[in-house]
């Protein structure tokens, strides 16, 4: 495989991660915050909120699958194309409307379903492109 | 009017935080191999660019209005309205990051556009 295919592997391979890892993270969070329950917007109601929020696994798994996706992000972007990247990973709104009819079985609009068919046709022509169009800094590790 | 203003300072303090974040990661180079030791070494020389530095507490700002604005307006307003940024971000990436935006890639982006405003919208 040529260079430029590898770097179109490595660079979906990565869009992928970081669009599992908002997903999963985002469901956790909101998973979470069903468990702590309506946070009362008063400085007692916040503090008690903040409290029951760090001790809640839920809400740590969630983080941590968002910790994933911004290092993922930041990985992906130092050698691929930002104007890449950040339309392609819109593809996760597709991808949680399927989810959300297979596994919640949720009715979708028309419009939704219009929306979802113009992001993978959107996603299909930026991934046409070349995802690299800059130098990147030629910065070779010293072996250890 | 301050709805308006409000979700022009989200959208260009997304953008911008994010190409910040892209100019310091170009900056430090990809990593020689996607191992978790590299992957260790990477991330640490990422977190010694400036540029990082500047695009966090842009993308921490934006989050924050993004939630002073849900708390405004219907979450049906507010996301189709902040999918605008596709567009700004890919306006930034060519006059700031010089990147080469085709035809192929506007289309692409404009497309994606419309699409998370309508998914959002419902």
């Amino acid at each position: 495989m040529g260079h430029e295919g590898r770097i179109r592997i490595k660079t979906l391979v990565m869009i992928l991660a970081m669009v599992l890892c908002a997903n999963v993270g985002d469901l956790m969070l909101k998973r979470g915050m069903m468990e702590i329950g309506a946070v009362e917007i008063s400085p007692t109601g916040l503090w008690h909120a903040l409290l029951l929020t760090i001790t809640n696994g839920t809400i740590w798994i969630g983080i941590f699958f968002l910790t994933g996706f911004m290092l993922s992000y930041m990985t992906v972007l130092s050698w691929a194309d930002y104007s890449y990247v950040m339309p392609a990973g819109a593809f996760g709104y597709a991808l949680l409307t399927l989810l959300a009819v297979v596994f919640l079985h949720e009715t979708v609009s028309p419009r939704r379903w219009v929306g979802v068919l113009l992001i993978c046709v959107g996603v299909l022509l930026v991934g046409q492109t070349r995802p690299r169009t800059t130098e990147v800094a030629v910065r070779r590790e010293v072996a250890a | 009017m301050r709805v308006a203003l409000l979700l022009g300072l989200q959208i260009l303090c997304s953008t911008g935080g994010e190409i910040a974040l892209t100019h310091g990661m170009k900056a430090t180079g990809e990593p020689a191999r996607l191992r978790p030791r590299e992957l260790a070494a990477f991330l640490w020389r990422a977190t010694q660019s400036g540029w990082l530095w500047a695009g966090v507490p842009l993308l921490a700002l934006s989050f924050y209005s993004l939630l002073v604005l849900l708390s405004w307006q219907p979450i049906s307003f507010v996301i189709p309205a902040s999918a605008l940024s596709y567009v700004v971000g890919t306006i930034g990436a060519k006059y700031i990051l010089r990147e080469d935006v085709s035809p192929a890639r506007w289309a692409g982006v404009v497309l994606v556009c419309a699409g998370v405003a309508l998914v959002a919208a419902g």
